[in-house]
């Protein structure tokens, strides 16, 4: 590893600096500021006291807390079943569980919510059976009980996959020695198990907290107003880009997200104490009992069926003529699809692009920041590392605040179009959101690289920038391509931002488009057409980055030395 | 494919992409409340009939499409307000974001509906079509709950509907706006906030946006919807099993189109708007997916036999309505329904189910005392929390009308929404503990 500091590094570094500085940095610390000071300019808390004079925003303030957190519980109770099935037990179902673990999320969930409110709303399918039958009804999807739902539906995965990692990682010695003592079935899960898989829990735990936090669309979807997020994006377009309550909204979203990461990273720093011998080896998978049986795979359809429940809906939806008080749709159509292809053939072309561009971004980005950290000295690289995975933390409605904000009356250079009614904004919001992600891939990419091909490749006399065009990057390659898909298809489905800063029907994606068509009668069915082509879009993207994943494991175990071709 | 090369191709296609923004020389924007359906029809239509040019359509709710236009630089105005409540279009005016269209009304279009005026009298913003507001109910719904079809507002009050109806906010909604002070200017202020509180009392859920109502009838979430007419009659054209019925307490006022001030491109504004305002453009109104009223009497020879014609006395308005009076509380509506309604819901539904329960106990039976409790829980539950005489006040009613909002002004509004939202809950409280020990009291 070359030690010197060159010009180059430094002007790249400062360049990307500056990028997470004008985009990230300066529009988070402008919603703070703004909630911080008065007319004057002087500082105040009036704005906070002004906040919790308003029921309307204590009552926002706990359901929103209320709504995370019980989203968080119900997203264990389907979790972690599974997951223990998977780590512990011969199993035949563990491909599906594997399934089920990625159908939620290749779904945002306000379009997810739309189909619930068909399949368990107060007139919705199961209901209408249920009142058939029984005579009663379940308040499934009424009010906030309806955002639970629909949340823990959705980002029940997060808990699932970091708690099988987390099983996995056991020392088996633990659970031999428990069982050795005599303990067994429950008393060994909640004595021994659960307390040392928890940091995987923990981590998935933030994480839902985080997104359920942040969530614009599912709430507005299902009329639900008085939560956080929604009443920021309220207050913003309605009152106006001067109403000092949605920054305070704002700060408070950031606060959340913030405790709830650190409340994750202090419990996964106990990890290396927990797990003294990584590794599952010594301990065989235990046999299901019958019992244990009927429950494992009886939970499983169940869970089958939920996760499986908006998908069908949605799809039903997008092909029924006529969808009103009844089990199942009468008549069927290809109609709405031709009206999607014929109306808005732009908005997917504008989610292709806005997210293409973004992804682009991003592993530009994440290439560089990885090859500062892991191959250069260049001072303050950490702290680019640090920024860009801060935006973790930063909620989308916040951003968006940011931006409206700190960009107000700015105008494109060349143009006297506003930079925020440009869809680049979009664009730029995208690329920061999703560049933790990207970064990561790369960073992983380019750790399993020696530095001695890099070396190689100079000794025999490339210049610094040809290295690293023709062998870095190259060798980078599939995890750099992972690290765009799963930029992509993430920013292919948010809505939160999106919402925001949208202006212009032209110049609006996918998900923006499905939220509009479904403010009209007529626009219900092309709605849910263009719904499941974004869950196609992000199906596909998610089973290319499954592949790339797959590949770049199974080069792992072959000689990189042999497969370089300069 | 080099990644280098994947680099700059996208940095060229950022670049190209950019650059296509900068050419919108013809490029005329709309912003509205309306939904996709519509903007896309007259979006379509237009561009067809003019080459080269570009409608952008901003979709905003009402009041978000105010600030927009509030908010938005002097050298970057929208170039047409286009929404259903013609209270926007006051305030919209009276802060002075709009030019003088009166050139472009169509002679043809009567002078007024019913006693109201189609065009703004100072020629600020024209009448595009026309709307009333009625109630829709889901066919499926009523039969399978056994509900009778309503026709008038006062009957939503009845027991028999608690439970199936649904509403919008009027701060969330342009249309709800309206229908909230229809029934106010119809039945007088504390009259009509007694027929809002008891309708309310028996709704389901006070939707976020004006569409979550008939969208909600449309999937047979609730049962009857109050809506403005053209979500009844296009759901009803797409095969939804709905009906739509005007109450006699109902009025017709025009939706409205109008020159935003300082437009970017004023001359395709005006163009566009009258566009909007010819035969040509009436006609698009009659779409199955869009069903609103023209402006113009002639379109009707063109439209199905029972389409509803307020020319032609097929629709009786009884009310009136007065866009001053609404504009002067346009936010104290807004801010009483939300205070004491929207947010107060669960409990004023609660109030509301244990007046209806102590109501069908007492039915029949002489019980003075009783009698007085729900009397007194009634009063609690249904009376409106600003007198009439208050929603007067000139000085009252300016706190709420300013928009610049200083400290003071700011602590002061949210004392009073405070003091609303506390008060109410305490009251509706209270109405159903009486209410319940009325009930109590005929075993």
């Amino acid at each position: 590893m070359s030690t010197r500091i060159t010009w180059p590094q430094v002007a790249i570094a400062a360049a990307i600096g500056l990028f997470l500085f004008a985009f990230l940095v300066v529009p988070v610390l402008t919603v703070i500021y703004v909630a911080f000071v008065d007319g004057t300019g002087g500082f105040t808390l009036s704005h906070f006291v002004s906040f919790f004079h308003i029921s309307l925003m204590r009552e926002s303030f706990w359901n929103s807390l209320y709504v995370a957190t019980l989203s968080v519980v119900f997203a264990t109770i389907i979790a972690v079943p599974l997951a223990y099935f998977t780590a512990r037990f011969q199993f035949r179902g563990a491909l599906l569980i594997q399934t089920l673990g990625i159908l939620p999320l290749i779904m945002p969930p306000f379009v997810g919510a739309i189909a619930m409110q068909l399949i368990f709303g107060r007139s919705g399918s199961v209901n209408l059976l249920l009142n058939d039958w029984f005579g009663f009804t379940l308040p499934i999807m009424d009010g906030l009980n309806g955002v639970i739902f629909v949340e823990a539906i959705h980002y029940f995965p997060f808990i699932l996959m970091n708690l099988v990692v987390a099983l996995n990682n056991i020392d088996s010695s633990m659970e031999e020695s428990a069982l050795n003592l005599g303990a067994s079935g429950m008393r060994l899960f909640r004595r021994i198990v659960f307390p040392l898989a928890m940091p995987g829990y923990i981590a998935g735990a933030a994480l839902v907290f985080i997104k359920v936090f942040d969530d614009l669309g599912t709430p507005l979807v299902l009329n639900v107003t008085n939560m956080l997020a929604p009443q920021a994006y309220l207050r913003i377009t309605s009152v106006g880009i001067e109403d000092p309550i949605g920054y305070v909204i704002g700060v408070f979203m950031i606060v959340f997200s913030l405790v709830a990461l650190w409340a994750s990273a202090l419990v996964l720093k106990g990890r290396e104490y927990a797990t003294m011998q990584r590794g599952y080896s010594g301990l065989a998978k235990r046999r299901l009992t019958p019992w244990q049986g009927v429950f494992a795979y009886g939970w499983i359809v169940l869970v089958l069926a939920l996760v499986l429940a908006p998908h069908l809906g949605i799809l039903m939806l997008s092909l029924a003529k006529v969808w009103s008080f009844s089990v199942l749709p009468e008549g069927f159509t290809l109609q709405h699809y031709a009206t999607v292809f014929q109306d808005s053939p732009r908005m997917i072309w504008n989610t292709l692009l806005y997210c293409g561009i973004a992804a682009g971004i991003d592993v530009v980005l994440g290439t560089a920041i990885a090859y500062l950290i892991l191959r250069t000295r260049v001072p303050a690289r950490l702290s680019l590392d640090f920024i860009a995975t801060a935006a973790l933390a930063i909620p989308g409605v916040v951003l968006a605040i940011g931006y409206l904000r700190t960009f107000r009356g700015m105008e494109l250079p060349f143009t006297d179009d506003l930079l925020t009614s440009s869809w680049l904004l979009l664009v730029v919001a995208y690329s920061i959101r999703r560049l933790p992600y990207a970064l990561r891939s790369c960073l992983a990419a380019l750790q399993q690289m020696h530095v001695s091909l890099e070396e190689a490749a100079e000794n025999l006399g490339a210049r610094k920038s040809r290295a690293i065009v023709r062998v870095v990057v190259p060798l980078m390659a599939g995890g750099i391509l992972a690290g765009f898909v799963t930029s992509f298809m993430t920013a292919a489905v948010e809505l939160s931002a999106t919402l925001m800063l949208v202006t212009a029907q032209h110049d609006a994606p996918m998900s923006y488009g499905i939220y509009l068509y479904m403010q009209s009668a007529a626009g219900r069915g092309p709605g849910a057409a263009l719904g499941v082509l974004a869950v196609a879009i992000v199906a596909i993207g998610t089973y290319l980055s499954h592949r790339l994943i797959e590949r770049r494991e199974a080069e792992k175990q072959s000689q990189p030395l042999a497969r370089i071709e300069v | 494919m080099y990644p280098q090369r994947i680099v700059t191709s996208w940095l060229a296609a950022l670049l190209l992409a950019a650059g296509a923004t900068a050419a919108h020389a013809q490029q005329l924007t709309i912003i509205t409340s309306f939904p996709k359906d519509l903007t896309e029809a007259y979006k379509r239509a237009f561009e067809t009939r003019n080459p080269g040019v570009k409608v952008e359509v901003l979709n905003r709710g009402t009041s978000a499409a105010i600030a927009y236009v509030r908010e938005a630089p002097a050298t970057n105005k929208p170039d047409v307000f286009w929404a259903s409540a013609p209270d926007a279009f006051e305030v919209l005016n009276k802060e002075n974001l709009l030019a003088k269209v009166a050139d472009l009304a169509n002679p043809a279009v009567p002078k007024k509906v019913g006693a109201y005026p189609v065009n703004h009298p100072g020629g600020f913003y024209l009448g595009q079509a026309l709307a009333g507001y009625g109630l829709m109910w889901n066919t499926r719904y009523m039969k399978a709950n056994r509900l009778p079809e309503p026709k008038e507002w006062v009957d939503l009050m009845k027991p028999v509907y608690f439970g199936h109806v649904a509403i919008s906010s009027p701060s969330r909604s342009g249309t709800t706006h309206l229908t909230i002070e229809t029934i106010l200017q119809g039945e007088g202020w504390e009259k009509g906030w007694q027929q809002v509180l008891m309708i309310t009392g028996n709704s389901a859920a006070v939707t976020e946006r004006s569409f979550g109502v008939p969208d909600g009838v449309n999937n047979g979430q609730f049962g009857i919807g109050l809506v403005i007419d053209f979500f009844g009659l296009s759901a009803k054209a797409s095969g939804f099993p709905v009906e739509f019925v005007y109450p006699s307490m109902t009025s017709i006022v025009p939706a409205n189109i109008g020159l935003v001030a300082n437009a970017r491109n004023p001359d395709m504004g005006r163009k566009f708007i009258a566009f909007a305002l010819s035969p040509e453009g009436q006609e698009i109104l009659l779409d199955p997916k869009i069903r609103r009223l023209p402006v113009l009497p002639a379109t009707y020879q063109k439209a199905p036999a029972d389409y509803p014609n307020p020319f032609g006395g097929k629709v009786k308005a009884k009310v009136n309505f007065n866009s001053e009076l609404s504009e002067s509380r346009y936010y104290v509506v807004s801010s009483i329904f939300d205070q004491t309604i929207t947010f107060r819901h669960r409990e004023l539904v609660a109030a509301t189910k244990a007046i209806h329960e102590a109501t069908a106990r007492l039915a029949g039976k002489k019980n003075p005392e009783a009698q007085k409790l729900l009397e007194e829980a009634r009063e609690l539950a249904f009376a409106p929390i600003v007198s009439e005489a208050k929603s007067k006040d000139k000085e009252f009613l300016a706190l709420f009308r300013d928009t610049k909002r200083d400290a003071l002004k700011t602590k002061q509004l949210t004392g009073l929404e405070e003091y609303w939202n506390s008060t109410a809950r305490k009251n509706y409280v209270r109405a159903a503990e009486l209410a319940n020990r009325a009930a109590a009291m005929a075993r």
